[in-house]
């Protein structure tokens, strides 16, 4: 049979989480000496679908073929020992450790021999031409040394199918394109490839193959030398799909916040928002479209008071009637203390916008809990709240005492958009809103939003799901890289524009 | 699915995350843990000792039920043992592990012995109490300051910070009860002869004031951490610091005034051992409590009335292994095996309150 | 002046022998992830049954001989302190249970158990005694102990002085040079990582826990029947070494070679009430020498916070310490 030229062959596989179809009936393959690109939107289920290769999760339906046989990866032990190894985003490795110590770590047996390690890795490190200090401890390492490392790792191994999850969403163009001649090499060697990745211009520079995940589901695959950007966008993204979302038009638009310059520095000292300059109006839904990691997050953070800004930053705040105020170097007290209406609705729901151990009356006062000179904790009010709350939302809670972290995932988020609703915002920042929620539970969502709009609150949705964000928003600021790579218009505007800005930086946006 | 190859390799055992156990589960499984740990108790006393393990039951719960004035030692104890986990509940909760209890009572002890002896004559009673009383609560309140200061500020690991402080409380009290002591070989009971500084005898006994402060101590401490706004801070701080820093809490602030209070209701325990049940400071004064009300405070999920029951349970089993010493001519430290069986048990409990076993066959659906 | 510090060296090694055993079992413990408060509780378990496995056998046999009775207290003092061991790895591995509250609840049980069972042993006196296994534990080196001033120092210990050098050295051979060593310090790292690699989480945790525990218990042993000669009394003094242990664990930064030096300045620091005024030629009034008692924990507690002001990497505790790991929260 045809088949038996897969290295590793996905069959029928269905992965679910809870309610959420992580995977679908999705059968695809990759041959020895290919390198197969796998491309799809965020939350289209690539990750999920190379973890069940990897052995980090297992599927729920279908099989997975390495050659010709029917296997059983139960753990990320099994999948190496069938010679499959994955580079994860997150790097799986040990920090006060050397790059040589962690490739000898899960050597399984055999006489441990560092010496021994190090040579055979330098000669893996000569042979495809990696540059890396065998000595070198990780904390010590740049994001793309670790990298490299990884890849040493998996190469030492003896893994002959490679899987690589996003491997240059952390490197600049330079690190990039070694990094391509290095599996160029390894196809040249013989081995199979999968790569991860959101970048069309790298897929097409890259791989043979591409493979197209949408919502979890295989849509087909596709020659690289018979695509192009276009074939691709579209079948990434896939037809326009009509939602009915209501959009109504933004009345009287005034403007609420006036953001110059605000570039965020993460922790290791890389910039992951970049001279991120646009205004927000009130009346308007603004999109915020991008690949996840672009630079979202620290956006709403640092206008929220909770990320450090480089220097240069001005996020500035118009309230009606009032002198416009700096929001850049207050803390999220200072903020509210200002008066300031600024409502957010966190990605991480249960690890920053709730609390899991607490119950809806209590999660409702986490922001006003100091309102008032009584050191008595006033309960009543969030009571009520919580009660309107559950009423007017249809929360499904035993009672209003029951920790949040024990209800589904639309009723955290619908008490989490309820008490961010009920401060009256005036700025309204939402961080995927839907990410995980059925479909009612979403257009619940959809509806709040436009209900704020209607009533002149500046909404800003970060989205992932470019439908989504093509009928609700009326503008859309796209990031990529960590800057604004165009602010377009949601009426006007198409799918292929945004998720080809998503994923390449547009020319003028570059000058 | 391909069942014959999946089925090899499943777990005789998977353990799953319970969600929403009932309150009458939540009791149900801790009274076996508790029933299965007295059995294995039995066990070991008739093996031991041959005695019938039934008649050395009966004899431990003379302990504390033969008389009033049994009772009322019991209470004395309990008293003790609840004021430091009230003490340490603060801290637990807003996972501060303050391993330092030992030490925050023992420097408020000495405070409180200090100013007893070297004020006694000087001062009226009600001022006097209210010397020991904030000397004593301001040095248990600096030895929780100090580890929380560091660790608001570095990161400094705080359970070994606490720990190490310990000893040099101990060895300041070792220091200044033998300046006190001069010539003599003990230091034996403080203001004999004028009783400064003691408290006075309130219904028969002098500890009843002590009962009265820790009563007062459980109320407000369970209102303080349910009803107060610092006590909200708290619960946000131990669950997540991202929330309170999104919730603009400041996260520092609130881990050292949560040290503060906790150092402070220590010293106030210390206080309270000196004036009101030993009459004296020694550096066994605060005895292992300040361990053991870890334990107490973390198995009553910081609820100060879950705590008086667990206290009870405790000290129940510690004096009646006193009386199960005396009785069969044992000795005492058999209250710290059984104490130790009955820990154990309800530590290990608490996992089948949390999750579920399931065993290999039952059918898999997704988690 | 000459003598007294002679006299010092020989009570501090000793003294840090004990503790140095402590804290190389907690090292190995914690090295998992496993930070395990017992260590008081452990110690004492290996010390009582040590003692009482020797006192049992010089008065049974007819002839007690000094290796058996070696043999006997070790094996009896390993076996009950790593029982102790999996008491704690149970509770906290499998059981998920905390691990401060675990083992502070091991250190009540270890001492429950040490003194309950010792009093049958004293049975009304208030010491009891092994003199054969004392002997046997504390003989010194022959010849090498008689040359002068060095022989004493150096060689006037029991075996166990040196065994413990010699552990120390393993030790850290084990952690940096073998391949069981490297997965258990990944094991206390970053045990997803580990978990990944394939190595078995679980069962490095149990082990490092259990052979912990295990070096722990000689500890406590060396301290009955070879520092205190042999003589079993109801006394609080193991609690306090077994904290000194743990604070030796933070002082070394985690590196059993510095447990050698580490335990033998504990040791001087300990004993320094004693010979301090002697060396300087001063009288100090003893409420100093309680004072100076406090030395070793300040110490600790300096480098305690040295560390944490200087994030160096090599000198922190396990990243994974005190904490479970659970393969599902990955």
């Amino acid at each position: 049979m045809a088949q038996t030229e897969y290295a590793v062959r996905l069959q029928h596989v269905t992965k679910t989480f809870g309610p959420v179809v992580a995977n679908k009936d999705v059968s695809l393959g990759v041959r020895r000496g290919e390198i197969l690109a796998l491309l799809g939107e965020n939350g289209s289920g690539k990750t999920t679908l190379m973890n069940m290769i990897a052995g980090i999760y297992y599927p729920d339906e279908g099989e997975i073929y390495v050659g010709d046989k029917v296997v059983t990866i139960r753990s990320p032990r099994d999948a190496l020992d069938l010679g499959i190894g994955m580079i994860h985003q997150h790097f799986k490795l040990v920090d006060v450790f050397t790059a040589a110590e962690n490739i000898a770590l899960s050597m399984g047996s055999g006489k441990y021999d560092l010496k021994k390690v190090q040579d055979k890795a330098r000669a893996i490190c000569e042979k495809y031409q990696f540059a890396l200090d065998l000595n070198q401890k990780v904390y010590e390492m740049s994001v793309s040394q670790k990298q490299t490392l990884e890849i040493v790792k998996v190469l030492y191994r003896g893994a002959d199918i490679l899987i690589l999850d996003e491997p240059t969403a952390v490197l600049t163009p330079q690190e990039t394109e070694r990094l391509f001649t290095v599996i160029r090499n390894m196809k040249a060697d013989g081995k199979a490839v999968i790569i991860i990745t959101h970048k069309l211009h790298e897929v097409l520079s890259i791989s043979d193959r591409v493979a197209i995940l949408r919502k979890g589901e295989y849509v087909g695959d596709i020659t690289t030398k018979d695509a192009d950007e276009s074939t691709l966008t579209a079948m990434m993204v896939g037809e326009k799909v009509e939602l009915n979302i209501d959009r109504p038009e933004p009345v009287n638009p005034v403007k609420r916040l006036d953001i110059q310059h605000l570039t965020v520095r993460s922790p290791e000292g890389i910039t992951v928002l970049d001279d991120a300059s646009f205004d927000v109006y009130g009346g308007e839904i603004l999109g915020i479209a991008g690949i996840s990691g672009n630079g979202q997050k620290e956006l709403l953070e640092a206008i929220a008071g909770l990320q450090p800004t480089q220097r240069g930053a001005s996020v500035e705040y118009y309230a009606p009637d009032a002198a416009p105020v700096q929001l850049i170097g207050k803390s999220p007290k200072a903020i509210r203390e200002a008066g300031i209406h600024l409502s957010f609705v966190p990605e991480d729901r249960l690890g920053m916008g709730l609390v899991g151990s607490m119950g809806m009356t209590d999660n409702m006062m986490l922001k006003s809990y100091g309102k008032g000179h009584s050191p008595i904790v006033d309960r009543k009010a969030p009571h009520d709240l919580a009660e309107t709350i559950k009423k007017e939302l249809n929360v499904v809670t035993p009672d209003l005492n029951t920790p949040v972290s024990r209800l589904s995932g639309g009723n955290v988020q619908k008490v989490l958009v309820g008490r961010e609703l009920a401060a009256d915002p005036i700025v309204l920042m939402t961080a995927y809103a839907v990410r995980g929620l059925d479909i009612n539970t979403s257009y619940t969502i959809y509806h709040l939003l436009n209900e704020q709009k209607k009533k002149g609150v500046a909404v800003i949705y970060v989205g992932e799901d470019l439908d989504v964000l093509l009928e609700l928003c009326d503008r859309i600021v796209v990031l990529c890289g960590g800057k604004v790579n165009g602010i377009l218009d949601g009426r006007k505007t198409t799918k292929e524009e945004v998720g080809n800005r998503m994923t390449n930086l547009v020319k003028e946006a570059k000058a | 699915m391909s069942q014959s190859t999946t089925a090899v390799r499943e777990p005789l055992l998977r353990i799953a995350k319970r969600e929403g156990t009932t309150l009458p589960q939540k009791i149900l499984v801790r009274a076996v843990a508790i029933l299965l740990a007295l059995v294995v108790d039995a066990l070991f006393i008739f093996f031991v000792t041959g005695l019938n393990p039934l008649a050395v039951y009966g004899v431990m719960w003379g302990g504390t039920f033969a008389n009033m004035t049994r009772f009322s030692w019991m209470l004395r104890d309990l008293s003790i043992l609840l004021c430091v986990g009230i003490a340490l509940a603060p801290a637990f909760k807003m996972r501060f592990w303050n391993c330092g209890g030992e030490g925050q009572i023992l420097i408020g002890g000495l405070i409180a012995a200090l100013v007893m002896v070297y004020q006694g004559n000087n001062l009226p009673a009600p001022a006097l109490f209210a010397a020991m009383a904030i000397g004593s609560m301001a040095a248990g309140a600096l030895w929780g300051f100090v580890p929380a200061w560091f660790k608001s500020r570095w990161g400094t690991n705080e359970t070994l910070f606490t720990l190490m402080m310990n000893y040099v409380a101990t060895s300041i009290v070792a220091c200044m009860t033998n300046i006190m002591r001069g010539q003599a070989s003990s230091l034996g009971t403080l203001n004999k002869a004028t009783k400064a500084g003691w408290f006075p005898v309130i219904m028969g006994q002098r500890y009843t004031i002590n009962i009265i402060v820790v009563i007062v101590l459980t109320f407000a401490m369970y209102a303080y951490l349910k009803f107060s706004k610092q006590g909200y801070e708290i619960s946000v701080v131990g669950e997540s610091e991202n929330t309170a820093r999104y919730a603009g809490i400041n996260v520092r602030r609130v881990t050292v005034r949560t040290m503060l209070i906790s150092g402070a209701i220590c010293g106030l325990c210390g206080f309270l051992i000196v004036a009101g049940k030993d009459q004296t400071i020694a550096t066994t004064s605060a005895g292992g409590r300040g361990f053991t009300a870890i334990i107490v405070a973390w198995l009553a999920k910081f609820n100060t009335f879950y705590m008086a029951l667990i206290s009870f349970l405790l000290v129940f089993l510690e004096r009646g292994a006193s009386e199960i010493a005396s009785a069969y001519s044992l000795n005492e430290y058999a209250a710290d095996i059984i104490t130790g069986v009955i820990l154990f048990f309800i530590l290990g409990s608490e996992f089948f309150i949390n999750y579920r076993l399931i065993l290999r066959g039952a059918h898999k659906e997704g988690k | 002046m000459h003598s007294s510090l002679i006299a010092w060296i020989m009570r501090a090694i000793p003294f840090g022998t004990i503790i140095m055993y402590g804290a190389l079992g907690e090292t190995v413990t914690e090295k998992s992830g496993n930070l395990n408060l017992g260590v008081p509780g452990i110690m004492y378990l290996g010390g009582f049954a040590g003692f009482a496995s020797a006192w049992a056998y010089e008065n049974t046999a007819a002839n007690p001989n000094g290796l058996v009775s070696i043999l006997i207290a070790m094996i009896c003092a390993i076996a009950a302190s790593m029982l102790g061991g999996l008491i704690y790895a149970f509770l906290t591995i499998s059981l998920r249970a905390n691990q401060n509250v675990t083992g502070l609840a091991l250190t009540t049980f270890g001492m429950g158990v040490a003194n309950f069972f010792g009093v049958f042993i004293l049975n009304g006196a208030s010491y009891s005694a092994a003199p054969v296994a004392n002997k046997a534990f504390a003989a010194k080196i022959p010849v090498l102990s008689g040359l002068g001033a060095v022989g004493q120092v150096v060689f006037s210990y029991g075996f166990l002085v040196y065994a413990a050098i010699v552990l120390a050295i393993a030790m850290h051979w084990f952690l940096t040079r073998t391949r069981a060593g490297l997965n258990l310090r990944a094991v206390g790292e970053n045990p997803a990582t580990a978990d990944a690699a394939g190595i078995n989480v679980t069962l490095y945790k149990y082990l490092s826990t259990c052979i912990g525990a295990g070096i722990c218990g000689i500890g406590g042993l060396y301290y009955v029947l070879d520092y205190n000669q042999g003589i079993w009394a109801t006394t609080g003094q193991i609690e306090a070494l077994g904290w000194l242990a743990v604070a030796l664990v933070i002082f070394t930064t985690w590196k059993p070679l510095n447990a050698i030096w580490g335990a033998y300045l504990f040791g001087m620091l300990y004993w320094l009430y004693q010979f301090l005024p002697t060396l300087l030629g001063v009288t100090l009034a003893s409420y100093m020498t309680d004072l100076v008692q406090m030395l070793p924990y300040v110490v600790t507690v300096l480098v305690l916070i040295a560390v944490s002001m200087r994030k160096k990497k090599e000198d922190q505790p396990p990243a994974h310490l005190g904490l479970a790991y659970f393969r599902e929260e990955r």
